[in-house]
Order: structure tokens, then sequence, then C-alpha cells
């Protein structure tokens, strides 16, 4: 269990913002933080890591305290049992692929972890490769297997998919889920991305302003973003069982429609109803 | 007959002051590259005097504080049985002062240039400040050091000032190339002056070039 009560008056663009936010996120789930650019997402995330001081509060993670202003606790990021993926990387340019995983390892742990995340990662044929040689999506599997190889408390990832095409983001979303589910990681994950929030986490926070608006389920979230009865799209395909694949604005959704002589490029007209509305993958279609 | 000791001399204090600076700059260096305060500018300031100070002015100052007449120099003497002036000691310590904004320098901007985030990286996965600094931050500028210990020993291979105010110009002892080169020319030996003149031009040239060439290297590599 995490928990944690923060306060920080943070310096943006446009001006003063004051970052309150509280919340309690179980062991093991994959939780998303969503919101403009300047709502407080990173600072959050480093403040979680460490890397940033809260003027306020406290962080409790299972039995430890991390940071407590009252007892004046704040424990160093190297003490903190946290994974971290930069938006940059952050890898290490005079370390090959092999050495930058293993680094975070003692001298006397045992490597097989690290030739099981090279594998997990499809990254085993590249493990003695500079970190210059590979592409984004490759170095970002690398990031995510160096963050990993402690099997921290808690796995921050700082919008890790925002810099890759959007096919190698599908893979690597696919990746991240795996790797979140088999070493049983508590992840929170920044992001900008519906699609990749709804795949991925099982609560999504909505950060605006410093403050959290809406904690929610990410599809029943990202449904009730929509306005009913103003949804206006184009039918993009029918499937076998009849259901419609509509294009609204620049997302999809699969509906089972009332009238059945629907075809493609048909305009239609929404009302949205969380319990027969499902978001689609953009790349299904 | 003319005696090499001025030259060997001059390597051997270029060799040793290259050497202690390169050990006390790297931690210094990477104070000065963190957050910013009041105190660290103040420090700066003072590391970077013998930048803009003529080196008569820095040499005045160490022989007055070397001297045994005074505070300091009379404490070295009476408690370490140390005397810095006329001294190859005194002219090591003299030219690690006058020589250390040439090595910490280079590797204070090496290390700001790096993205933060990989410091941070290393912190997260459990690698102390030191472990970073060694491990992961000095790796990736090699070409800062490289220019920082380069700068430091032809800096003081061309010291002149500092060497003579603290030094004097004793043969073996503390006459190092620059001066003897001097001494050679007040006395109207031109060929000696020649011969000194041109091992230094040499050897300066020389250690430019690796420099450059190595620099070539690392930057064909990719490196920061």
């Amino acid at each position: 269990m995490i928990e944690f009560s923060l306060h920080k008056t943070l310096h943006t663009a446009e001006g003063e913002m004051q970052l309150n936010v509280s919340a309690k996120i179980e062991s093991g789930k994959f939780v998303s933080l969503y919101g403009a650019s300047g709502s407080g997402k990173t600072s959050l995330l480093r403040m979680l890591a460490g890397f940033m001081k809260p003027e306020n509060g406290y962080i409790k993670v299972n039995d430890a305290v991390w940071f407590d202003r009252a007892k004046k606790i704040n424990t160093e990021p190297q003490h903190r049992k946290i994974g971290f993926v930069f938006q940059d990387y952050a890898l290490f340019p005079n370390m090959n692929v092999r050495e930058n995983i293993s680094f975070a390892l003692k001298k006397n742990e045992s490597k097989e972890i690290v030739d099981e995340l090279l594998e997990l990662s499809g990254l085993s044929n590249l493990a003695n490769r500079k970190i210059q040689a590979l592409s984004g999506g490759q170095q970002q599997r690398v990031a995510l297997a160096r963050a990993i190889v402690k099997k921290p408390s808690v796995l921050l990832l700082d919008e890790p998919l925002s810099a890759v095409d959007s096919g190698m983001r599908a893979q690597l979303q696919g990746t991240l889920a795996e790797m979140h589910k088999r070493f049983g990681l508590t992840t929170i994950l920044v992001s900008h991305n519906s699609d990749e929030i709804v795949k991925l986490s099982d609560t999504v926070f909505h950060l605006e302003n410093g403050k959290f608006q809406q904690q929610a389920a990410p599809a029943t979230f990202f449904l009730n973003a929509f306005t009913p009865g103003t949804l206006t799209g184009t039918i993009v395909a029918i499937e076998d069982n009849g259901n419609a694949v509509v294009l609204i604005d620049d997302r999809m959704i699969r509906i089972d429609p009332s009238i059945k002589r629907l075809k493609i490029n048909d305009k239609v007209e929404i009302i949205c109803d969380p319990g027969t509305v499902s978001i689609l993958d953009h790349r299904d279609c | 007959m003319i005696k090499f000791d001025p030259i060997w001399l001059t390597l051997k204090l270029a060799f040793g002051t290259t050497l202690i600076l390169f050990i006390v700059a790297v931690p210094l260096a990477n104070w000065l590259s963190g957050k910013r305060n009041i105190f660290k500018t103040v420090i700066e300031a003072i590391v970077s005097m013998p930048l803009v100070l003529p080196p008569t002015v820095i040499g005045f100052y160490l022989l007055l504080a070397f001297s045994p007449a005074n505070g300091f120099g009379k404490w070295l003497e009476q408690w370490l049985n140390l005397r810095l002036v006329f001294s190859f000691s005194g002219l090591l310590i003299a030219s690690v002062i006058y020589s250390l904004p040439f090595m910490v320098h280079p590797i204070r901007s090496g290390l700001s240039s790096l993205p933060p985030s990989l410091k941070e990286a290393a912190y997260s996965l459990g690698k102390t400040k030191w472990q970073t600094l060694l491990k992961v931050l000095l790796p990736n500028i090699k070409p800062s050091m490289l220019t920082a210990i380069v700068l430091s020993f032809a800096h003081t291979v061309g010291e002149f000032g500092v060497v003579l105010m603290i030094g004097g110009n004793m043969p073996g002892k503390t006459r190092t190339a620059s001066i003897a080169i001097y001494d050679e020319v007040e006395t109207f030996n031109y060929y000696n002056a020649n011969v000194y003149a041109g091992i230094l031009l040499v050897l300066s040239f020389i250690t430019l070039l690796i420099l450059y060439s190595f620099n070539r290297k690392t930057q064909q590599q990719g490196f920061y």
C-alpha cells in the first residue's frame, strides 16, 4: 500500500501553483496520472522518488515512511526502493545494454535477473551494444528493464512512451503490462495518452491545477469525458456481430446500434452510456 | 655544457601539480556543479582568481604566507618542520593554487552539461553520490577531463612569475625551464635558451595534439 498526502508550491510557466494531493494506492495496482501539461504530474512523481522535497505531508510505502515533514523524515532516493523511467531514458552512455541493466546490482548479487529481463524485453541479442547504437524503442526497453532489476516497491514512469512512434508504442505497452504483472509491481505512470491509460491501468487520477479532480476506472473516466448527446461521428467499420465502429474526432468507439441498416461512412449521433460503449484501440482499425 | 635538470624539474613540477590538482578538483568541481548558493559563488570566485590576477601578485602573497617570519610560515616550521619558501614543495603548492581554475572549470562545465536525469537515475538505482560520480558522471565527460588535465599541465610548464616569487632561481631545486630561459638570455647564452625554448615548444605542441586527436575520436563515438 502506498499512501501519501503532499503539498508543495510549484513555479510553473503560468505562475505559482499549489500542488495538494493525497491518495492511497493498493500494492500490485497500475495507476495512471492524467492531466494537462503543468498540472503537477511530473512533480508528484519526483516527490515520490525523492528527487524533489515536498513542503508538507507524508509518504508511506508498505510499512516504511519515506517522507514525513512533522517527524523530519526524508529518505534519500537511494534508499526508497524505487524504479524510475525518465522521459529522456537517462541511460548511461559509457555502458552497454547489459551493463546499464546490471549497474544497480551489487557485486555478489545474482545476475540471473539481468538475463531474464534481457529476454523479456527482446534485448538478448543487443546485450553488448552501446546505448548510442540503439533505436528509441530499444532504449526505452533498456530503461524499463534497468528500473525493474532491483524489484522496486514502486515503479515510477514519467511519460516513457511519448517519444516513440505509435506502432512501437503499442509493443512497448505490451511489454510494460507484462513486466508489471510478472514482477508484481506497483506502478505509477504519467501519461497524456488516453488509449495507453485505458489499456494499462486499473485506476486513473485526473490531476488539474495541482489537485486530484477525479479518481476512476479509466474506461469510465474517458467515456464520461464525452458530453452525452453531443457526439457526432462517422461509421468506419461494421463488424460481423452487427456492432459498428464509430470515429469521433480522433478517437474510436464500438457501439451496438439499435438501427441495423447502418453503412460505412454514415454520419451518426450517439448518446453516450458507459454501460454499452467501449473504447477501441486505434490500431485495431 | 647544457644542463637538462631545468627540463626534468619542469616535468616533475607539471606532473606533480596535475596529479594533485586532479584529485582536489574533481570533488570541488562536482560540488560547484550542483545547486547554486551564495557560499558556492564566493568559492567559485576565489577559485577563478588566478585567471585574472598577475602571477606576481599571487606569488607575492604566497611568499608572505610561507615566510617563516609570518604566522602561517612560522607555524609550518615549528610544528611540521616545513619551510615552503625557496623549496620544491612550496613551488608545488603555489602551482596547484595558480592552476586550479584550469583544472576545475572544464570538469565543472563538463558535469553541468550532463542531463540531471543521469545522476538521478543512478541514485534511483541505489548508488551513492560518490559511486555515481566515479562510475556514471566522470566516464561521460572524458573529453572535459582530458582538456582539464592538459591545460593544467601546459599552464604549469609555462609558469614563470609565481615560480620566481616563491622558488627563486635555485639550480636543481626551483630553477624550472622557463626561469632557465630567462636566466640564459640575461647572460647572453642564446644557444642554451634556444634549446630550452625549443623543448618547451615541442612539448606543448605534442600535448595539444594528443588532446585534439583524442577529442576528435570521442566525438566520433558520440559521447556527451
